[in-house]
């Protein structure tokens, strides 16, 4: 937040501005201050408004060949694979680009989570995070029903059963979503309609989840709060815009590396057989990144609880901010949080795995143990820890770490005194 | 601390041994063949395809349908790249019913190049009618739409052998150790001298099945090798551009005392 009045050079700019600030934004887009010390797990950010609007790009392209038809929806797709000009391409991109975007919004997560990026002053912008990512799966999930495929079809058929767990009204409203007694064709165009919708409601999202980060600016790996700008910021552009560019330019290998070589690795053989009411395929599973949740769900034998413990794995990310109790926003100076942060990853990696495993015998009880666990770690271990643990001293500033510091003026430091210098 | 790193190791150990104990239980690894297909620079093996599309058309299409294609693609790039006069007589000698014309009538033609492939019954119904109740699948993404793609059709071609001892085999239910639950109601479709090849090769069922499927994975992929040499040029350029940006960044940063 520079708060020196912006002035454009030219007259024409300086009345365009008057009436609408456009170069003031550009101004301070350019010119944000950022800390000069943010690795590259901060250049997802713009790794994901990449991904959101390579899908929203290539699928308006595809919506244009696309028949929201249960009759046509599969042959249209096979129309688009063979005889739209590089229409294999736009699908394959699309696709896969569902699974980077994911890939890519964990990372994202996970460094929130491990660098304490949710905390305050920053609540409002993580929550948003979390209303964009719920959108992000609706669209992904409705997405992954368009090609009208066994998986898209039986899919469907399990996730919006699940409403009908809701007691007196969910037979109702699972009729009412469906738009008939059965997934069918007013299904399908229902969810084309949503998953054309939902991505611009996430871009408008984006725009708030971009504005409320600028008003505290970023979070570090030091997670202390810094002086802005300083010495220890550097302004946007060019140093983070060039640095964003490489880390997007390597993502991008990968993300090409799947499309052309490995376009259908991340989906399931069976979409590609048109879907069939009266066949039910042996395994019916998600998409990768919905996994962990699926296990989740899975491990409770109550159907209604079930949907409740999945809904509730996500939300309880929302109240994060206030389970966490630890002044100390960096697992850097938080040695134990460290330990159960890793944990905390194994743990969703293994509910992601059974997720994708029929839900029996070692696999289920592994699933409950990991479930448990995920909830435990924000119901009781983060709330204990943020009184319990002993963390490590803090440095002033940015600059204190990178030059290397003095040891004696950190072991006199408390967090209490930290607290007070901040302010 | 000590004990919640070891329960985390027994639980990805635990996780391990499941998956290992879990695949015993899986059908028999694929037979192993080598495809030209595959690999950074894969291409379709060209007469392979000519003589695959062969076997379909004189084996399979007897039964299984390939809905998605037309008699243009068995020209076009890419593919088995047949001349377009040898297109066009292929697709001559398929009748399709056209229509109506300018009194109201349906009629029967030869097949044309823009036609898709004649399906061998009018619907799913007579498909299942003649062949004891079992829909043989459309095969135009057939490869796509089983795990284990060419890999596994090409095994399942070659898979079938006497039911081992204890096994029930109902009338026209054969044994297939590839199939899922080893049941299977085709017939082994393939033997040696089934067909003769236009081009000499000797058809034993090893080539056929070879041939047949690789014309399956075509089908299912028609642009693969479009895709394998964009896929190429694609990287290549990433990568140079990934390096002059990276060696950008180092130059911009060294203005600042950071490191990135």
């Amino acid at each position: 937040m520079s708060n020196h009045e912006y002035t454009p050079s030219s007259k024409f700019g300086k009345w365009f501005n008057d009436r609408l600030p456009l170069l003031t934004l550009a101004n301070h887009l350019t010119d944000y201050p950022t800390p000069k010390n943010l690795n590259y797990w901060w250049t997802f950010g713009g790794i994901l408004t990449f991904c959101l609007i390579t899908q929203i790009v290539t699928g308006l392209v595809l919506a244009m060949h696309y028949i929201a038809h249960a009759d046509m929806a599969f042959s249209s797709v096979e129309h688009i694979m063979r005889d739209v000009n590089y229409g294999w391409l736009l699908r394959y991109v699309h696709a896969n680009g569902a699974s980077m975007f994911f890939l890519a919004v964990y990372i994202h997560i996970f460094r929130s989570l491990f660098y304490g990026s949710y905390k305050s002053p920053r609540e409002i912008i993580w929550i948003l995070g979390i209303i964009i990512y719920l959108l992000m799966m609706a669209a992904a999930f409705m997405g992954y029903v368009l090609p009208w495929g066994q998986m898209s079809f039986w899919g469907a058929t399990v996730i919006t059963n699940l409403f009908s767990a809701i007691p007196l009204v969910g037979e109702s409203i699972t009729t009412w979503l469906w738009g008939g007694y059965s997934v069918d064709n007013p299904t399908l165009t229902r969810f084309f309609t949503l998953h054309y919708l939902i991505p611009f409601l996430i871009l408008g999202l984006v725009v708030l989840h971009i504005w409320a980060l600028h008003v505290p600016g970023n979070n570090n790996p030091v997670g202390i709060d810094i002086k802005k700008p300083s010495k220890d910021t550097v302004p946007f552009h060019p140093y983070i815009v060039i640095k964003d560019a490489f880390a997007l330019l390597m993502f991008c290998i990968v993300f090409a590396l799947f499309v052309f070589y490995q376009p259908n690795i991340l989906g399931h053989a069976d979409n590609y057989i048109e879907a069939d009411p009266l066949v039910t395929p042996a395994h019916i599973v998600p998409e990768w990144y919905l996994l962990p949740f699926y296990a989740i769900l899975r491990s409770v034998p109550d159907k209604l609880m079930g949907v409740v413990a999945m809904l509730s794995a996500i939300l309880i990310l929302a109240a994060l901010p206030w389970l966490d109790t630890s002044k100390v926003r960096s697992a850097v100076f938080r040695p134990l949080f460290r330990q159960f942060y890793w944990i905390l990853v194994a743990d969703v990696l293994i509910l992601g795995y059974v997720g994708a495993m029929p839900a029996e015998g070692l696999y289920l009880l592994i699933a409950r143990v990991a479930t448990a666990y995920y909830f435990a770690h924000f119901l009781i271990i983060l709330p204990v820890l943020g009184w319990k643990e002993k963390t490590t001293p803090l440095p002033l500033s940015i600059t204190e770490p990178v030059l290397g510091g003095s040891p004696n003026l950190a072991a006199a430091r408390s967090d209490e005194k930290i607290e007070k210098t901040i302010k | 601390m000590r004990k919640l790193k070891n329960i985390f190791f027994v639980l990805i150990f635990s996780v391990i041994v499941l998956n290992s104990s879990n695949s015993a239980e899986k059908s028999p690894p694929f037979l192993e063949t080598k495809w030209t297909f595959k690999g950074l620079f894969g291409k379709f093996d060209r007469a392979s395809l000519q003589r695959g599309y062969q076997v379909y058309t004189e084996v399979c299409a007897s039964c299984h349908s390939m809905k998605y294609l037309t008699y243009r693609n068995l020209a076009e790039k890419g593919g088995p790249e047949f001349s377009e006069a040898e297109a066009k007589a292929i697709a001559a000698g398929f009748e399709v019913t056209d229509g109506p014309d300018s009194t109201g009538e349906m009629f029967v033609r030869p097949a044309k190049l823009s036609d898709k492939f004649v399906m061998p019954y009018a619907n799913e119904q007579e498909a299942k009618a003649a062949n004891g109740g079992a829909y043989p699948p459309d095969m135009s993404v057939l490869v796509k739409a089983r795990k284990g793609g060419a890999d596994y059709i090409y095994s399942l071609l070659l898979g079938y052998s006497e039911p081992p001892e204890g096994v029930e085999l109902d009338d026209g239910v054969y044994y297939n150790k590839y199939m899922y639950g080893n049941k299977i109601k085709m017939p082994a479709p393939l033997s040696d001298d089934l067909i003769e090849y236009t081009d000499g090769t000797k058809a034993t069922a090893e080539q056929m099945s070879k041939d047949v499927t690789n014309f399956l994975m075509w089908s299912a992929e028609p642009h693969l090798e479009q895709r394998h040499k964009t896929g190429f040029r694609v990287i290549a350029y990433l990568i140079i551009l990934t390096v002059l940006v990276y060696f950008t960044m180092k130059k911009i940063w060294s203005r600042v005392e950071s490191k990135v």
